[in-house]
């Protein structure tokens, strides 16, 4: 028995011996962890965050790019000229781009990748972004005319997003498991379950990428992620998924801990036409029962950024509502108890799997029961929160972070999973759309945060923040996520 | 022997029968539409409807069934609903993990399991057999997922030598390979282990007690001569059997190691295309391992009976 | 009643495993009704100031990552353990007894066709129909309750039918059948209480194997769900903190195996001093 311990010990010393020196070489290749595996690769065609934070600017580009700081920059698109009622806009496109499959790219390209997501058939799923669109022309190879209905503030940054990168009509179908763009780096192979393999684009019609080979490492256990990343089999988080272990990445010099900020609203939605909720001093006292440092603290070990309205703070429209409906138990009691329920009444939070939700809802439930409501917690899988919570709307309450960029136009949606229907702020929403003017627009952008924060169509907790952890020899990685992507493009080993 | 052999066929085939339909029709009531999963949050009526049509969905329960059973006698397990690829080719990915960490812990627990039998049956009522006890009992006791977690805190956070949990892949190469194989075939292997212990130490002190062990000893052979020459040999069947057995759910067990240890295999495809409402492959895989268990169950009452023909006559006892 | 039992209980007496396994086992059940009436810190209690302390004088065993007690959890963690355990053993009890008579009673075809729904049952990994339960029916301590009894059905059945078909031989039952007794009536006053030992003894194991079951869901996060106390579920949320935290992993797993090893001697013991006939080498 004792011997074979030994024996087995000595093994284990020998065999990581063995292993030590070939994780130090090639530093060409570049590994990343990402939580959530996408369903599949094309960012035209799903919701999913994910494909676009594998594909985004790597494998496909648009006719704009977002950068690191959320500013619109000129990718496919070299230059264009926006006419004097700002509804038309001509684009001149990059000579000399080539698909990855080697096909020209061309004016074509983009009269048909715009189509195509405009059409009635089109299963885009950012529809709204190409809503403002009347009509795409092609006027000679390297120029596209757009004419839009009305002026649209906001129409650069939206051909920026994934969702309008621009495809091949030849290899569009096959997007989804082998996806073809323009971009840096090509797509090379798709272990289900386990990573995404990138190779440099020797061909790319711009600066060329420093990487060789890049892989995206699927990894939605958090345990597993600290590990993955504590062994070096993994040289960059872009958001690691436990919070809990940021002081320990600090502290270890191996690494570089850089928290930024994300687009992630996170909320405790609520069903506006539920039961209890449909009473506006239900959810005022809601919210006056949150005390937000503890979520924070509890959930998301200190990061994050409160906030009382569905907007991101480092936002310049951004309105500080978090003392609104400050943290006061009093309050909350004497509020519920005017709406008619001095004993409070019983509630079912559900909750999907990213720990914020899950240690999130424990503690809401925790600080909802001191004042007499009591949630009985339902954690589940993405799948049934689409289906039960978002499709069927079919809950009380639940926690999920809303990471889309500029998303408060979703209150303005009737038939939204929030069950908020107010026709004061879709009108609100309305003149937004129709307003170019930056500082006009932020006018509104602040009515609209101050209309949903006060009516409290939901609880709102905190800015989900970007935890990210990597090797300190990486450089070149996005800080924040103005949009949702882990850009790849300027990535290089120090040494 | 051949009208015994007959009858469990059947009924093997009919065990079969019954567990490809309660699989399939406990899974038709699974909550969550396959299709609304795949077309994610913004998908339209139609669309949802022109994909739950392309999936067969709309098709009567019966028809579906005895499409699958077909399917699955011609060895076509049909496409992942969330991978688009065929679910084959999905279980052979993982297959390349599972199998071996499963052969890997039978081969480590029959390495520390029939020596340590052997010890404590030679050395029966003395301290040395009460300590192979005491380990055999804890083994038992130990949840396979804690200990697992001691050695990664023991080996990974105190020791730093081996990964806490992934999987370098084969193509990684051999060692790394291996060496992140090594917590987890220990971690599975240890209550495998104590089992066996138990199973071989009992059957060799029941074989001792045989008359011709009586017999050889009193011819003046000495214990240990006794034990190897005649004993071992006779006390393997059941531990042998218990082996089979145990294989099976090997494979099948591996599920909570793969998780505490985040490695992709084929416990981690079913829990992952249950939460993703994957009902094509979890509908397979199921199938797959419980016909593998029936199977091997099978194999092992046909070897009892080769080995031990009066089992033949009487049954299931 | 109360003779056999003084005589089980001295024949007790001079077996290790069951002392051992005794004290074991009654320190847990103490434990558990101790948390009806008392434990140090309330568990719904979130107190995130208090978040990952180490072992002092206010919180015996430190706190989580929540701040509440590990102490009461482990305490309020042996009570869900014992209700999941006892209540998965009632529905095995329950269905699988009554099975096993009838199958020993009436043999023939009803006997094969209960054995076979019993290899049946055990053909499927059990662990994995646990999961596809609990996917179904959604993830809970009811639902993990359900998961595990079913798999307890086929084993109380086998057993019961093994110590039924012996019982059938004995003259005793030969002379009630003459004296125009049922078969039902006669499984149910002669056959069952002379299986209560067997079962008895398997109700042990399949204790022990339910808190294990348990245990292994909840850390798979498809049994116990919050705010209520696992031993599974704490070594799940302990595995993040494995780096900088690993005592929170520790004690809920030596929770678990203690009470598992405790249960295991305690039917060990409890095989020997029941039924001399059972015994094998040990």
């Amino acid at each position: 028995m004792k011997g074979l311990k030994y024996a087995l010990l000595s093994l284990c010393v020998a065999m990581t011996l063995l292993v030590a020196p070939s994780a130090m070489a090639a530093k060409s290749s570049f590994t990343m962890g990402i939580v959530l595996e996408p369903p599949h690769l094309d960012p035209t065609a799903g919701a999913a965050a994910a494909i676009d934070e594998m594909v985004y600017a790597n494998v496909f580009e648009g006719l704009t790019r977002i950068d690191k700081n959320g500013a619109v920059k000129p990718a496919l698109a070299e230059s264009w000229d926006i006419s004097a009622d700002k509804k038309v806009y001509t684009f001149h496109l990059q000579k000399g781009v080539q698909f990855h499959d080697g096909s020209k790219f061309d004016a074509a390209d983009v009269v048909f990748s715009f189509d195509r997501a405009r059409s009635e058939k089109s299963v885009n799923a950012q529809k709204t972004l190409f809503k403002p669109i009347k009509s795409v022309e092609q006027k000679d190879a390297n120029t596209v005319v757009v004419s839009l209905n009305q002026a649209t503030g906001s129409f650069l940054f939206n051909m920026g997003w994934g969702d309008a990168v621009i495809v091949d009509a030849a290899s569009a179908d096959k997007n989804k498991s082998n996806p073809v763009g323009t971009g840096p780096f090509k797509f090379k192979k798709w272990v289900k379950g386990d990573r995404i393999e990138l190779v440099k684009n020797d061909s790319y019609w711009g600066k060329p990428a420093r990487l060789k080979k890049a892989t995206f490492k699927i990894i939605p256990d958090p345990a597993a992620a600290v590990s993955a990343m504590l062994a070096g089999d993994i040289d960059a988080f872009a958001n690691i998924p436990a919070p809990e272990t940021m002081s320990q990445f600090k502290s270890d010099p191996r690494f570089k801990v850089v928290i930024g900020s994300t687009e992630g609203e996170t909320i405790l939605s609520t069903n506006n036409t539920r039961g209890p909720f449909a009473k506006l001093k239900v959810r005022q006292a809601v919210a006056h029962a949150l005390d937000r440092k503890s979520i924070i603290d509890g959930a998301m070990f200190g990061f994050g950024t409160p906030i009382g309205t569905h907007f991101a703070p480092h936002h310049p429209a951004y309105v500080d509502l978090v003392n609104k409906f400050e943290f006061n138990i009093q309050k909350a009691k004497a509020l519920l108890k005017e709406a008619g329920y001095p004993d409070g009444f019983e509630a079912v939070i559900k909750l999907p799997p990213p720990s914020y939700a899950r240690r999130g809802g424990e503690i809401v439930a925790s600080q909802l029961a001191k004042i007499g409501i009591k949630l009985e917690i339902v954690p589940v899988e993405w799948a049934q929160w689409l289906d039960q919570v978002f499709k069927k709307k079919d809950y009380d309450l639940t926690i999920v972070s809303h990471t889309e960029p500029m998303d408060i136009g979703i209150y303005a949606r009737k038939d939204y999973y929030f069950n908020y229907d107010s026709p004061a702020f879709q009108a609100l929403m309305k003149r937004l759309d129709a307003t170019v003017d930056v500082q006009e627009r932020y006018k509104i952008m602040g009515d609209a945060q101050r209309m949903i924060s006060a009516e409290c169509v939901n609880g709102f907790m905190f800015q989900l923040p970007k935890n990210g952890v990597w090797n300190k020899n990486v450089m070149g990685l996005w800080e924040n996520s103005p949009v949702q992507a882990n850009d790849l493009t300027e990535v290089y080993w120090a040494k | 022997m051949k009208i015994f052999l007959f009858k469990r066929l059947i009924t093997m085939i009919i065990t079969l029968l019954v567990a490809s339909s309660v699989v399939f029709f406990v899974l038709e009531i699974l909550p969550g539409d396959p299709a609304a999963v795949m077309l994610g949050i913004n998908a339209e009526a139609d669309t949802l409807a022109a994909l739950r049509a392309e999936l067969g969905l709309d098709k009567p329960i019966a028809v579906r069934y005895l499409g699958w059973l077909g399917d699955l006698v011609q060895g076509d397990l049909g496409i992942s609903y969330t991978y688009d690829v065929p679910v084959s080719e999905l279980i052979m990915e993982r297959v390349i993990l599972s199998f071996p960490l499963a052969v890997l812990s039978m081969i480590l627990s029959t390495l520390i399991a029939i020596p340590l039998g052997i010890i404590a049956a030679s050395n029966h009522s003395k301290p040395m057999d009460f300590l192979v006890m005491i380990f055999s009992q804890l083994g038992i006791a130990i949840p396979n997922f804690w200990f697992a977690l001691l050695l990664i805190i023991f080996f990974s956070v105190f020791m730093g030598v081996l990964p806490a949990g992934g999987f370098a892949g084969w193509e990684a190469g051999m060692i790394p390979a291996l060496s992140s194989l090594l917590l987890p075939t220990i971690a599975l292997a240890l209550p495998q282990a104590a089992i066996l212990t138990r199973v071989t130490r009992s059957s060799l002190l029941e074989v001792l007690k045989e008359d011709y062990i009586r017999t050889a000893q009193a011819k003046g052979s000495s214990l240990r001569r006794t034990l190897w020459r005649h004993a071992l040999r006779n006390a393997m069947i059941p531990v042998v059997t218990i082996m089979g057995l145990q294989f099976s759910f090997l494979l099948a067990g591996t599920i909570i190691i793969e998780n505490v240890f985040y490695l992709p295999g084929i416990g981690r495809l079913i829990f992952q295309a249950i939460a993703q409402r994957d009902l094509i492959v979890v509908k397979n895989l199921v199938i797959l391992l419980a016909a593998s268990v029936i199977v091997i169950n099978f194999i092992v009452d046909m070897l009892y009976a080769v080995i031990d023909p009066r089992l033949r006559g009487t049954q299931n006892v | 009643m109360y003779e056999r039992f003084v005589e089980v209980f001295s024949h007790g007496m001079k077996n290790r495993n069951f002392v051992a396994g005794g004290i074991i086992t009654i320190a847990f059940f103490g434990l558990a009704l101790l948390s009806y009436v008392w434990s140090p810190h309330p568990i719904e209690n979130i107190n995130i100031s208090d978040k990952l302390l180490s072992p002092n004088a206010k919180y015996l065993l430190g706190t989580d990552h929540f701040g509440r007690d590990i102490l009461s959890m482990l305490i309020m963690g042996a009570k869900n353990s014992i209700i999941v355990a006892f209540v998965a053993i009632g529905i095995g009890l329950g269905i699988g007894v009554p099975l096993g008579l009838v199958a020993a009673s009436q043999r023939g075809w009803t006997d094969e066709f209960i054995m076979r729904f019993n290899d049946f049952t055990l053909a499927f990994p059990s662990l994995i129909s646990a999961i596809m339960i609990t996917a179904i029916m959604g993830p809970g301590a009811v639902n993990s309750i359900i998961a595990i009894g079913i798999f307890n059905i086929p084993v109380f059945a086998r057993v019961v039918r093994g110590a039924a078909l012996n019982i059938w031989k004995k003259e005793f039952i030969l002379a009630a059948l003459s004296s125009g007794k049922s078969k039902t009536r006669i499984s149910i006053e002669h056959v069952l209480p002379n299986t209560s030992s067997v079962l008895i003894v398997q109700a042990t194991i399949q204790f022990a194997i339910g808190i294990l079951a348990e245990a292994g869901l909840s850390y798979l996060g498809l049994g116990t769900q919050p705010p209520a106390a696992s031993w599974g579920k704490m070594l799940n949320e302990a595995q993040t903190f494995l780096h900088f935290a690993p005592q929170l992993a520790i004690y809920p797993g030596m929770a678990i195996a203690l009470t598992v090893l405790g249960l295991n001697l305690f039917g060990d013991g409890l095989r020997d001093v029941l039924d001399p006939k059972l015994r094998r080498n040990r």
